[in-house]
């Protein structure tokens, strides 16, 4: 198991509400090698981007709770530890973050070279691992600017002296998600957390980002987890895929075999959903569940046609069903459809 | 009437407004029921010399001032000026100023340029720096304290307005009411109108709170209305030639003071938070 | 280039604003008054003393020749004799303008200096004991009438407890002016007794006035500093690692600060708008002690001068914060 990066176990996430407590993540198990991409897919509330803060650490301490479960990266409980200690030696290193929306992340009112350079001040391979100093030795400064030119020419940035004495609203959208893939790389982490990376910006320049975020982890042997729910951007470039429904993982496949064998209903469905020039447009039957009193068992059952009465008592156990391939459902899609589903 | 039900219960669940609400509610009785609730209601007008600055005491609850006449009396009485005044210089300032802020915002003539220019240049002026000019050309009384303020005060609203309306007006459906013909009467008051009443109730209420300040500051420079009125201001400018001794003298209606313009800051506060879900989390 | 145009555009508002100012106090000082020579030539003038008004100032005139004559008077920098102390009144104005904003300017730094900090903790540790501790304080600032407050310091700092002179600018004369701010003039004379002198006279009024513009700073602060706080690039600096302080004093503040800025206009019209009675309530020689004086001595010039002197300064510092906020957001000022 010594590929194995990060390891999702159990993870039970809520947040309190006005309406009461909403169960965000029902046991989510889910795991990482060293190097691969993962897709993260499901639709908006399913709890992806919930699952993605809560390996970062950034949960809105004051409204979340982690009910239960542990979140392994490299063999340490990120849970367990000095979430100070978190936030110095691991956040911002070892697992960095690209974010869905790069026109608000950027702060306004700093120019793009001192944010970056705040970042390295910080968070460069070359400063000392537990640094609360706030000095910068003017030598690592200088290494450091020599390294941040460089990536940003990497990431194919025209003119990355100029780019660094801009403001963040006088370059473009895609322009400043390069830059955020770059400082994302800039740390020599071993897992980018992308969230949605693409979906602020135009349709034409999603797919250069999603190549180069590709090419640029590959080359440097860097995990990603990639959260969207563009089964599109998933399939290019995914090795693996996992699907969220509500909170639940349902089921997790290698790409080539989720989008040639998907089997668990969900799954399915949303495949379906994918427009097609046989099917035209065809949407999901039902609406997703409120979290605030979600349906027990699977919590897909209620919208499912294959649903029997266990569904609805007890969330199935993970079964692999194929190499690398896991389910939780007992009624998959490679099994006869159950007699009692019409009732 | 369900919104009103709603606000109420959302009202009584923050006990901040509550109290603020409270204190308004408090005015408002004081004011009716003084003649009933005054130990000497004849002392707004009449004088005992002999008696004059006396500290606290059974008979006379808050002292006694320079004419020898009743404070707490007095004071009772002086909520009266200071919810007319307050009320009659808002209402009318709102009067003036929603109409113009609504019809500038929607017209967008040169004419409504014109308007929002004066009102910038209203605005240039500390309100009470121009209200002073008024009522001192105009003679201190009770009215002509009110025409100063409402005169003062109508461009924050017709400011107010006019913005709100400018935003409303872009709304999808307002755009969609307009292109299918309906008449500007029926696009502003049926549709502008109550999208942009919530601010408005929300800068009343704390206006009111202001103009109250002003209103006190006006009569403590010898603008307001003359003696023997119990003018809070009043009061406590008259106090100070008896300090430190007659400390009992500017207490009671600068606590007066004080407590009312809190009830309607409070009360505002918590009207924004619960009818402007933009600016709700800023007390989260 | 962006901050010489912005400072154009902004030139270019300010010229009418002042014209209009001037119209708004001459329809105040000529129209409303049913007879304006009967106000000028004060209580108890005969009629031969009130018709020797009315042509001196040329009342018989029409209104848009009398605006025309005002308006190029005051240009000219003649704003009209006093009539209780028969000087001009531009000259006894500009003696007293350094008082007042020595005042308020020293106000202002202080509510600054210590409202800023106070936001910025108030919202970082929204709903803790401090944070309900300061909600009590700005409410109470903001509801508060300053000449009572000023009384109130004045009762317990001055005559209880002896601390503070009771009112005035300084014992005796003060510095020899040069700036006509004392404290920079006692330094400049490098004379530590008058210094401290000209301190403890500064002490009651500035806590006056301070309280509710550092009420107003601490409300704006802490709504910037939420604002920022619950945005995407914090969640970006957090997911990152940057230390909490460097994301909080550094990265927060900066942007909460660029709306606090815009509210110095507004402040400063408080402040200007305090002066006026908290400087009659301690003697303090400035421009509102001068306008109350001639509000007692039915002074009518003398109001109309501070009107249009105040409501200059007001509309320059308002120019000033613009210019300032163009500065220091790149997004540019709107």
């Amino acid at each position: 198991m010594s590929d194995r990066l990060l390891a999702v176990d159990d993870l039970t996430v809520s947040f309190s509400s006005d309406a009461g407590r909403v169960q965000v993540l029902d046991h989510v198990t889910f795991a990482m090698s060293r190097g691969e991409i993962v897709g993260l897919v499901g639709e908006s509330g399913s709890g992806k981007t919930t699952l993605a803060r809560a390996i970062l650490g950034i949960l809105p301490a004051n409204a979340a709770h982690i009910e239960s479960g542990g979140i392994r990266f490299e063999g340490e409980d990120l849970l367990q530890a000095d979430p100070a200690d978190i936030a110095t030696r691991v956040r911002g290193r070892t697992i960095t973050f690209v974010p869905q929306d790069p026109f608000t992340s950027f702060n306004p009112v700093f120019t793009i070279g001192s944010q970056i350079m705040e970042l390295m001040k910080w968070k460069s391979p070359l400063a000392p691992p537990s640094s609360g100093l706030s000095r910068y030795a003017r030598t690592r400064r200088k290494a450091d600017r020599v390294k941040v030119i460089e990536l940003l020419k990497t990431v194919q940035l025209p003119d990355p002296e100029a780019m660094l004495a801009k403001y963040p609203h006088e370059v473009s959208g895609g322009q400043r998600q390069r830059l955020m893939i770059a400082m994302a790389l800039m740390t020599d982490p071993k897992l980018i957390i992308a969230d949605e990376p693409t979906t602020a910006l135009d349709v034409t320049i999603q797919a250069q980002i999603l190549k180069l975020l590709r090419q640029l982890t590959r080359e440097r042997g860097v995990s990603v987890l990639f959260t969207t729910h563009d089964l599109g951007a998933a399939h290019e470039i995914c090795d693996r895929i996992c699907v969220l429904y509500a909170g639940q993982e349902v089921e997790t496949a290698p790409a080539g075999r989720f989008f040639a064998h998907p089997s668990h209903p969900y799954t399915r469905s949303l495949l379906d959903s994918l427009p097609s020039r046989e099917h035209g447009i065809r949407g999901i039957r039902g609406e997703i569940p409120a979290l605030v009193n979600p349906p027990a068992g699977c919590r897909f059952h209620p919208r499912c046609d294959r649903a029997t009465g266990e569904c609805s008592a007890l969330r199935p156990s993970e079964t692999a069903v194929g190499d690398l391939h896991t389910l939780r459902c007992y009624h998959p899609l490679s099994q006869p459809e159950p007699a009692s589903a019409a009732s | 009437m369900q919104t009103a039900l709603f606000l109420l219960q959302r009202l009584a669940r923050d006990k901040t407004a509550l109290f603020g609400a409270l204190l308004i509610v408090g005015l408002i009785l004081v004011a009716l029921l003084a003649p009933i609730l005054a130990t000497h209601p004849a002392d707004v007008a009449e004088f005992h010399p002999a008696e004059r600055l006396q500290g606290p005491s059974a008979t006379h609850f808050l002292g006694t001032d320079r004419m020898g006449s009743d404070i707490y009396s007095r004071l009772l009485f002086g909520a009266r000026i200071t919810i007319v005044i307050a009320l009659i210089a808002v209402g009318t300032s709102v009067l003036i100023g929603v109409p113009i802020g609504l019809l500038a915002g929607y017209y967008r003539t040169w004419f409504s340029d014109l308007l929002m220019r004066v009102s910038d240049i209203f605005l240039a002026v500390p309100q009470i720096v121009l209200a002073i000019a008024i009522a001192q050309t105009l003679g201190p009384s009770i009215e002509n304290v009110i025409l100063a303020l409402s005169i003062t005060y109508w461009p924050f609203w017709a400011r107010l307005v006019y913005a709100e309306t400018r935003s409303a007006l872009n709304n999808t459906y307002v755009e969609a009411s307009i292109a299918l013909g309906a008449s500007p009467m029926r696009v502003l008051f049926l549709h502008v109108l109550p999208n942009i009443s919530s601010s408005i109730i929300v800068r009343t209420t704390i206006g009111m709170g202001g103009t109250i300040l002003t209103a006190a500051a006006l009569g403590f420079l010898g603008l307001g209305p003359p003696p023997p009125t119990p003018e809070w201001g009043r009061t406590i400018a008259e106090s100070r030639e008896f300090l430190p001794d007659a400390w009992w003298y500017a207490t009671a209606p600068g606590v007066a003071i004080f407590l009312v313009v809190m009830g309607f800051n409070l009360l505002g506060d918590g009207l924004r938070d619960i009818l402007d879900p933009r600016t709700r989390r800023s007390r989260q | 280039m962006r901050i010489i145009a912005l400072v154009l555009k902004r030139l270019t508002w300010f010229v009418p604003t002042l014209v209009g100012l001037l119209l708004i106090v001459f329809t105040v000082s000529h129209i409303i008054p049913a007879n304006p020579a009967v106000v000028l030539a004060g209580e108890g003038a005969t009629q031969a003393q009130i018709d020797a008004i009315k042509e001196k100032f040329g009342l018989d005139q029409p209104l848009p020749v009398q605006f025309w004559r005002y308006l190029k008077s005051v240009v000219s920098g003649d704003f009209g004799t006093s009539l209780y102390t028969q000087r001009p009144i531009a000259e006894d104005l500009l003696t007293r303008v350094p008082a007042t904003l020595e005042l308020t300017l020293i106000t202002i730094v202080i509510a600054a200096l210590l409202g800023i900090p106070l936001g910025v903790i108030a919202a970082a540790r929204r709903n803790s004991f401090i944070d309900h501790a300061l909600r009590f304080f700005t409410v109470s600032g903001l509801a508060i009438a300053s000449f009572w407050l000023a009384i109130l310091f004045q009762l317990l700092f001055a005559m209880k407890l002896g601390w503070t002179p009771l009112q005035g600018r300084a014992d005796s004369w003060g510095p020899d002016p040069v700036t006509g701010f004392f404290v920079i003039d006692a330094i400049i004379q490098g004379d530590w007794d008058i210094f401290s002198d000209v301190v403890s006279h500064l002490v009651l009024p500035v806590m006056t006035l301070a309280f509710p513009a550092m009420a107003t700073i601490v409300r704006f602060t802490r709504a910037g500093v939420l604002d920022a706080i619950n945005s995407n690039y914090v969640l970006y600096e957090q997911a990152m690692g940057l230390p909490q302080r460097v994301i909080v004093w550094k990265y927060v503040l900066r942007n909460a600060l660029i709306g606090t800025v815009t509210q110095i206009g507004l402040i400063f019209g408080i402040l200007l708008a305090g002066a006026v009675v908290v400087e009659s309530v301690f003697d303090w020689p400035g421009l509102g002690l001068y306008a109350v004086n001639s509000i007692l001595r039915s002074d009518y010039n003398g109001i109309m001068g501070f009107t249009l002197i105040t409501g200059t300064i007001f509309i320059l510092v308002n120019l000033l914060v613009d210019i300032l906020h163009g500065t220091i957001d790149p997004r540019g000022a709107g």
